[in-house]
């Protein structure tokens, strides 16, 4: 299987060789899968573990540490061709990327040294643990509760819509250390194998089925306070400003996904005969073509952008909200357009298009939904 | 250890292939350049035996200038070095012209084992392994689909209709291998940007020692004399089953010469 070559501005020839190593292993061992394991709802580690053992789960992250020490103009074009090839995967990194930041990002030197080889090789998988059943976009509202007992922390709570839940390694986890609203808030790094964490059964979810989704219960779960990342009560800057990095992977997928579902419309439709000719020469097809491709181009440049301003050192917060709320609703309009393009074999399942159309649902939801996207870009206007 | 894996560049498996009008010969730019899918395998098999037992794995190709990336990618799933015979008189070589320059190429550098893939993907001829095992004076153990290195002793398994022979030899040996051998790792990410500070010795048809009339188009022993291209996909045949539309698919299949 190939996937056709996106001619992508890159800045150096390792970027491009990074991205000629992704398209070959996303056409080798992806694409040949994604159907399948969507039908069968099979969590993929081991695809997992080959995009770590290749370098592919740890892009953004320090080089000294193991990363790939690639700036995020980099990163998420390989985040979209590995997305392109099947969005379930492409979740995955970038769910990884987001647990793995706060110890990157906001852990001591020490955390540093014990974790971050693990976390960056891909070995051990990350899940990232903010939302709870009650607290959803009002995050700073959360309840799991972090209790001092001598020098350990005793939680109890349950965390929601976890990406990875009952399948990774380490877990990321928001809880509240004091009832100071949101400065009361701190980040804990919880090992999958603590006594009194559990995960509920996995959702049963509209699509993206070889992603894991499970709420996660912690009942009592031990953590020494060396655990903690950050000091007591930071941990909710540090996971909106995950949040602002994993919007940008979102993008990134959304663009991917946008892409796979263009590509297999431009090819149906150079393939579909009607009135004699193929349904590609029809004016009517053209069009929506031409509009599904330039909202693709848009978004992918939107996400180049707000990265760009990461990778310069400017604030992006705003930024990576316009790139994760465009890329996402295009991906879920072009997705449309591609499901009508195919027509009736459109909504079967012989046809991927009728999965990318599922899948691009929960583009509009995750990392934050389309509603508090704009909500984040309408203050940064007006305070 | 020492191992060589000889290595060739080859249209992309999965794209159209084209003759060049001209002289007959593939032409290269008409279709991207890959390794030898087959070739993986030796590479990957060099690469686990010394990981195993320690050594040195050396890659050699012959090919024009754009086969450097073939043997780029081959340093960077992990081989250490590469040599890359390249002068425009092998241009059009056939296999034995190709054996005598891989031979030259060589000779006198030490290998214990010197590993092919079984056949290239274009060429399909899977010679080049004996012509070069001949040329060299060397056992020659092909079609492998196990190989086992105990002190200098190598010891393969050759797969067989029936199931498989086992044969030995000492070494210095050379030995193909089939695809059921192992799994080719991909590169990594760091693979890759090691790759590129790994030394490549490149060697001409006179570096070789070889008189340039014994290679190239022009010394070949067989030629192309016309080529068609592939005809278009025609409409299929349909039976009818009509109460005897058995009997109609197997004439049909007889008559292709499938049964």
């Amino acid at each position: 299987m190939t996937l056709t070559l996106i001619e992508r501005s890159l800045p150096t020839p390792k970027a491009a060789d990074l991205l000629g190593l992704t398209r070959e292993i996303a056409a080798g061992e992806l694409l040949p899968r994604a159907d399948i394991d969507e039908e069968a709802a099979r969590f993929p580690r081991d695809v997992l573990r080959l995009l770590g053992s290749a370098g592919l789960m740890s892009l953004p992250f320090p080089e000294e540490f193991g990363g790939g020490g690639q700036p995020y103009a980099v990163y998420l074009q390989v985040l979209e061709e590995i997305s392109r090839a099947w969005l379930s995967v492409g979740i995955s990194v970038s769910v990884h990327g987001l647990a793995t930041y706060p110890v990157a990002v906001a852990g001591t030197r020490a955390q540093q040294d014990e974790w971050l080889p693990f976390m960056l090789s891909g070995e051990a998988l990350g899940a990232y643990c903010l939302s709870e059943p009650q607290s959803g976009s009002d995050a700073a509202a959360l309840a799991t509760r972090a209790q001092l007992d001598g020098d350990t922390y005793v939680v109890s709570g349950t965390k929601a819509w976890i990406t990875h839940g009952g399948v990774a390694d380490f877990y990321s986890v928001m809880v509240r250390t004091s009832d100071n609203g949101h400065r009361g808030i701190s980040c804990l790094l919880v090992p999958a194998d603590s006594p009194g964490l559990c995960s509920a059964p996995p959702e049963r979810k509209m699509g993206a089925n070889a992603s894991r989704t499970a709420a996660m219960i912690l009942d009592g779960v031990r953590v020494p306070v060396g655990r903690r990342i950050g000091d007591e009560g930071t941990g909710f800057p540090i996971a909106l400003s995950a949040l602002d990095a994993g919007r940008l992977g979102i993008a990134a997928c959304a663009v991917g996904l946008a892409q796979a579902a263009l590509d297999a419309s431009v090819s149906y439709a150079r393939q579909r005969q009607q009135f004699g000719r193929p349904i590609s020469e029809v004016q009517g097809i053209q069009f929506m073509l031409a509009d599904m491709a330039t909202q693709v181009s848009a978004a992918r440049g939107l996400y180049l952008d707000a990265a760009r301003r990461k990778d310069a050192g400017l604030t992006y917060s705003r930024e990576a909200a316009m790139a994760k709320l465009f890329a996402t609703d295009a991906a879920m309009r072009i997705t449309t357009d591609a499901v009508q393009i195919h027509g009736g074999h459109g909504y079967t399942r012989d046809f991927p298009v009728e999965r990318y159309f599922r899948e691009a649902k929960v583009l509009q939801i995750v990392e934050g939904t389309n509603q508090v996207q704009r909500i984040v870009i309408g203050r940064d206007l007006t305070r | 250890m020492k191992i060589a894996v000889c290595v060739k560049q080859v249209p992309d498996t999965w794209a159209e292939k084209r003759l060049k009008p001209e002289d007959s010969t593939l032409d290269r730019e008409s279709a991207e350049g890959v390794l030898n899918e087959l070739d993986e395998y030796a590479v990957e098999e060099a690469l686990r035996l010394i990981e195993a037992q320690g050594g040195e794995v050396v890659v050699v190709s012959m090919g024009p200038e754009r086969a450097g990336e073939t043997i780029r990618k081959a340093l960077s799933m992990g081989a250490d070095a590469g040599i890359h015979i390249v002068d425009d008189a092998l241009h059009g070589s056939d296999a034995i012209a190709t054996s005598a320059a891989l031979a030259k190429a060589l000779e006198g550098r030490g290998f214990d084992l010197i590993l092919f893939g079984s056949e290239s993907t274009d060429a399909r001829m899977s010679v080049v392994p004996a012509m070069v095992a001949e040329r060299l004076g060397l056992p020659q153990l092909t079609f492998a689909q196990k190989v086992e290195v105990d002190g200098s002793t190598v010891r393969i398994e050759r797969q067989a209709e029936y199931g498989y022979d086992s044969i030995e030899a000492s070494a210095p040996v050379v030995v193909s291998v089939v695809e059921k051998i192992n799994e080719p790792r991909y590169p990594s990410f760091k693979g890759i940007m090691a790759a590129k500070k790994k030394p490549v010795d490149t060697l001409t048809v006179a570096d070789l020692g070889l008189e340039p009339v014994t290679v190239g188009l022009a010394a070949a022993w067989s030629a192309v004399d016309e080529f068609a291209a592939r005809p278009p996909k025609a409409a299929g045949t349909v039976i009818a089953d009509d109460g005897a539309g058995g009997v109609k698919i197997a004439d049909y299949l007889s008559q292709q010469k499938f049964i």
